[in-house]
């Protein structure tokens, strides 16, 4: 298998050192290209999410695709910029001379995907190695099988066939594809293969950018428009059947609103009356609001028929996710069927911060709640733990959003929502810490992928001014 | 772990917050400037004993460039520090969206020997700005220039927060079994293996900044003299223990005949006739560097230079030529006083065989007719790149240094020191208000709804009709 690996690496390096890659017009027409593949197979694209996570359509559509051709826009539109060389200052001794720092590509990159936004965790920073010069290797996960097959199969189709492979498999063919070297490795997934994918690096000395989890909490201040916050919350946690990298894993608020936090997010999971309300006193917006009607009710009476309700990737998961409810008081759902991987949006309460739903990145339907007496214990509480991916606050005092910002650290943030800074390309998304290293998007994802190459062009002339730093040195050479 | 009891009590100080009022960093960059400023005799006389460092060297490198970079750190870092407002999309044109500038935590900085007091400060100086707590690691091999770092550390600045540790390679990798925040390493390829397969254990981000054979190619088409100095210089500073030295000439034939007496002209220029007598040539390390330097000079033939003298640990400024890419100097990086001349017949064949190599920490390509140089330029690859000199490109704070491959990973200096030990964290503060225009994310999902919501979301190219 290592053999096939090193030929598949070596023909994409071959054809970087071609050197076709490398120019501008070569990038665009392949994001070209990669645009066309996006809408042109958007129907099997959103059929092999389905097939993997039993997501509808439209959310499909929301979650992996207009995002990636909100990128690809971006990119080709601010591309020529990226790439051109940024001339700095100069010094005194060097005004007379050119000097910039050059983007170049950085060779072949290694892409590895996961399985729960397995189109756009290969896409996006596909897009962003493409704009950068690069020759790419893709690995989709195996876990979400069809959308891997589908990768495989359309790639090829629109894309140069040696620069940008896709290698499909599962453990053993991603350790022998990381024997090879590549110029950069991205990997999307958990700590723990984190590790391996940097050991493995750090053989070749190849940069990584590590995209990892972890338990992203939120802290709901008493001072906060709790239904708002809740249908937000609610929103973010049970999108994709919580296996979502930013969802906020746990609720941390004080015991006297924990009750009114579960009936909000229960409302919001079935019925919600505000925004009947609210659509009566603002005629302005009664548009937009009119379909209000539409958004009552998250899920309906009958989630598990709820053609928008997700379901967990596998039988293993299931069980793992499931094993966590163990001990703890449900207060809302509960409910499971192996034989279709279904668990209902479910909400703990009063958990003990040493139970097992606690030690681990839950990655389901489960939103347990951990009750604390003040924002200090709060603050406290996430600092004894492995900094997060994404830490979420809600409160109306902006003093104290700013404060749990400031007195923590995260890979980023979002306050009074959840899951929203991954949507700005111009703020740059990675881990910190457990969570990760390195970050992309946007512009982020271009310079991830380039080395910024330190230039200076001299003169060959001018070589009094150099005199002063030749030796034989001299304390009047120094004073001057 | 014997270093378990220091790390977990800096590690208490940096949960204390101690480090980031940018009235405490100022506090410790100052205290840096003062050390810089009172202890400039003892940094001089330090790095003589340990490497023969001439004094206008010494002044210029590790003291110059060190307070400029601490100079330009004061004059911005209260502009670094701050929440960096970034541009908005449709759906957050009234929320707050930043990028904070967080520190990582306890950071270790390890140093080499060649720059000793440079190569620990300028780190220093960024990892502090940034403003984390840090263990610096000096080089065993420098022993008295180790000791002033040592001393430097506990005198000036707050033994709470920062903290030296002095020890050799079996210590070191005890060291590194603790979990640290960021590790900033400068040293050799190999160990820079080892060091991140360490970090790799506690996913700690890396910089390393390595190094490898960087050449200097000079075409037909050149000023000599000029040429001839301008690589001398570069070659022979601190006895050719520099990362980003020449390493090695590609020219042809002709070249290489012109070069010689230039280059001769050059170090009597530099160093007189004996340059064993002349203040401004340093020395070799230590004893293993210069056998293992020495036995590099049986490569080609000895066209100047060449003498040695054990006891000094003095090897004389050598050009050699002739050489081939089969000879023992150009099988590794050379780091000492020795200029391999290796003949190639046109840039070609320079960049080809260039290309052909690990990619190196700088490439330097001379000649009158820019077209050559940006010819070598742009078909190779390397950190950084000089055109018509060398060295040069380093001391300009507003361009990143650092390596790429096998000379490195990771850049700093100026600005790029402070992002290397800064967390760049996206931040996104909403308003808890107008939540109807969040309901078009809401389920039940829809034709309709998402037909709005590709509206309001999606970026389109410029140049063609939007519906909003």
């Amino acid at each position: 298998m290592e053999k096939e690996m090193q030929q598949v690496v070596g023909r994409a390096r071959a054809a970087f050192n071609s050197g076709r890659c490398r120019s501008l017009e070569f990038r665009m027409q392949q994001l070209k290209a990669l645009e066309r593949m996006v809408r042109e197979k958007e129907k099997e694209i959103l059929a092999a999410i389905k097939a993997d996570l039993h997501k509808s359509g439209p959310n499909a559509y929301s979650h992996e695709i207009l995002g990636l051709l909100g990128e690809l826009a971006l990119v080709m539109d601010q591309l020529p910029s990226w790439a051109a060389p940024q001339p700095v200052k100069r010094n005194l001794l060097t005004m007379r001379d050119e000097a910039y720092i050059c983007p170049e590509p950085l060779g072949v990159v290694l892409i590895i995907g996961a399985w729960n936004y397995p189109f756009v965790l290969v896409m996006q920073p596909l897009i962003g190695a493409i704009a950068a010069g690069n020759a790419v290797v893709v690995k989709p996960s195996e876990i979400s099988e069809n959308t891997a097959r589908l990768v495989a199969d359309l790639l090829p189709q629109y894309l140069d066939r040696e620069l940008y492979p896709v290698v499909t498999g599962g453990v053993p063919e991603t350790t022998a594809l990381l024997t090879q070297r590549f110029d950069h490795i991205l990997y999307t997934g958990n700590s723990t293969v984190g590790k391996i994918v940097m050991a493995a690096a750090a053989k070749h000395l190849t940069p990584v950018t590590l995209e990892l989890g972890g338990k992203s909490p939120c802290y709901i201040d008493k001072d906060c428009d709790l239904a708002i916050a809740c249908r937000r919350i609610t929103w973010g946690k049970y999108m994709n059947c919580g296996q979502t990298c930013i969802a906020p894993d746990y609720i941390l608020c004080d015991a006297s609103i924990q009750s009114k936090v579960v009936e909000n997010i229960r409302a919001t999971l079935q019925v919600s009356v505000e925004f009947l309300v609210l659509r009566d006193l603002c005629p302005r917006y009664s548009p937009a609001l009119s379909f209000c009607a539409l958004w009552q009710e998250f899920y309906g009476q009958d989630v598990k028929s709820s053609p928008d309700y997700e379901r967990v990737v596998n039988k293993r998961h299931f069980k793992r996710i499931l094993g966590l409810l163990e001990g703890q008081k449900i207060a809302h759902g509960g409910e499971a069927d192996e034989a279709s991987c279904y668990i209902a949006p479910t909400i703990l309460t009063d958990v003990s911060p040493e139970s097992k739903v606690m030690e681990e990145e839950i990655f389901g339907p489960i939103l347990p709640i951990v009750t604390v007496k003040s924002v200090e214990e709060a603050i406290e509480f996430i600092n004894r733990r492995e900094k997060p991916l994404a830490l979420y606050v809600f409160s109306n005092n902006k003093k104290l959003i700013k404060r749990v910002i400031s007195e923590t650290s995260s890979g980023g943030v979002t306050g009074n929502d959840v899951i929203m800074h991954f949507f700005l390309s111009t703020l740059p998304f990675g881990g910190v810490g457990n969570s990760g290293m390195g970050a992309y998007h946007g512009k982020h994802s271009f310079e991830t992928f380039s080395h910024r190459r330190a230039c200076l062009i001299k003169d060959l002339k001018m070589e009094g001014t150099n005199k002063l730093r030749y030796p034989p040195g001299s304390q009047k050479k120094v004073d001057w | 772990n014997p270093y378990a009891g220091l790390v977990s009590r800096l590690r208490a100080a940096w949960l204390s917050g101690k480090t980031r009022p940018v009235e405490y960093r100022v506090a410790q960059l100052e205290a840096l400037g003062r050390f810089l400023d009172e202890k400039k005799q003892d940094i001089l006389e330090a790095t003589a004993m340990d490497m023969g460092k001439p004094s206008f060297e010494a002044y210029f490198t590790e003291i110059l460039l060190c307070k400029n970079e601490l100079n330009d750190t004061l004059n911005n870092l209260s502009c670094w520090m701050k929440d960096e407002h970034v541009d908005k999309n449709l759906v957050t044109q009234l929320d707050s969206v930043f990028i904070r500038k967080d520190p990582y935590g306890v950071v270790l900085i390890i140093a080499p020997w060649n720059y000793p007091i440079h190569l620990v400060l300028m780190p220093l100086i960024g990892a502090i700005a940034a403003g984390n707590c840090v263990i610096v690691k000096p080089s065993e091999i420098a022993k008295n220039t180790e000791r002033l770092v040592a001393e430097m550390l506990t005198c000036y600045l707050d033994n709470d927060c920062f903290a030296v540790v002095t020890a050799g390679m079996l210590e070191t990798t005890r060291l590194l079994e603790n979990k640290f925040d960021y590790i900033f390493f400068t040293g050799a390829p190999s160990v820079g293996r080892i060091i991140m397969t360490a970090a790799a254990k506690h996913l700690t981000p890396v910089t390393l900044e390595l190094g490898g054979k960087n050449p200097c190619y000079v075409s037909d088409t050149c000023d000599v003299q000029n040429v001839a100095r301008r690589v001398a210089w570069g070659r022979f500073f601190n006895a050719g223990q520099t990362c980003i030295a020449p390493d090695y000439v590609l020219c042809s034939v002709e070249m290489q005949e012109k070069l010689m007496p230039a280059l001769r002209e050059a170090i009597t220029e530099f160093f007189g006739s004996n340059p064993q007598e002349s203040p401004d040539f340093g020395r070799i390390v230590g004893d293993k560097q210069f056998r293992r330097i020495r036995a590099l000079l049986c490569s080609g033939r000895v066209a100047i230079g060449g003498q040695t003298d054990e006891k000094e640990r003095y090897i004389a400024p050598t050009v050699l030529a002739d050489v081939l890419p089969s000879d023992p100097a150009m099988q590794e990086e050379i780091f000492g006083p020795i200029l391999p001349i290796v003949v190639v017949a046109n840039v070609d064949e320079a960049i080809e065989f260039i290309n052909a190599r690990p990619r190196p920490l700088a490439i330097y390509a001379f000649s009158c007719d820019s077209k050559v140089v940006n010819q070598v330029l742009e078909r190779t690859s390397s950190g950084g790149f000089c055109g018509n000199d060398t060295l040069m490109h380093v001391t300009l704070t507003s361009m990143p240094f650092g390596g790429i491959g096998n000379s490195g990973l990771g850049k700093y200096h100026g600005k790029f020191t402070f992002d290397t030990f800064t967390h760049h964290r996206g931040c996104l503060h909403r308003n808890m208000g107008l939540e109807a225009l969040n309901a078009l994310r809401y389920p039940p999902y829809s034709q309709q709804k998402l037909g709005l919501l590709t509206a309001t979301f999606e970026i389109k190219r410029k140049g063609m009709c939007t519906l909003l």
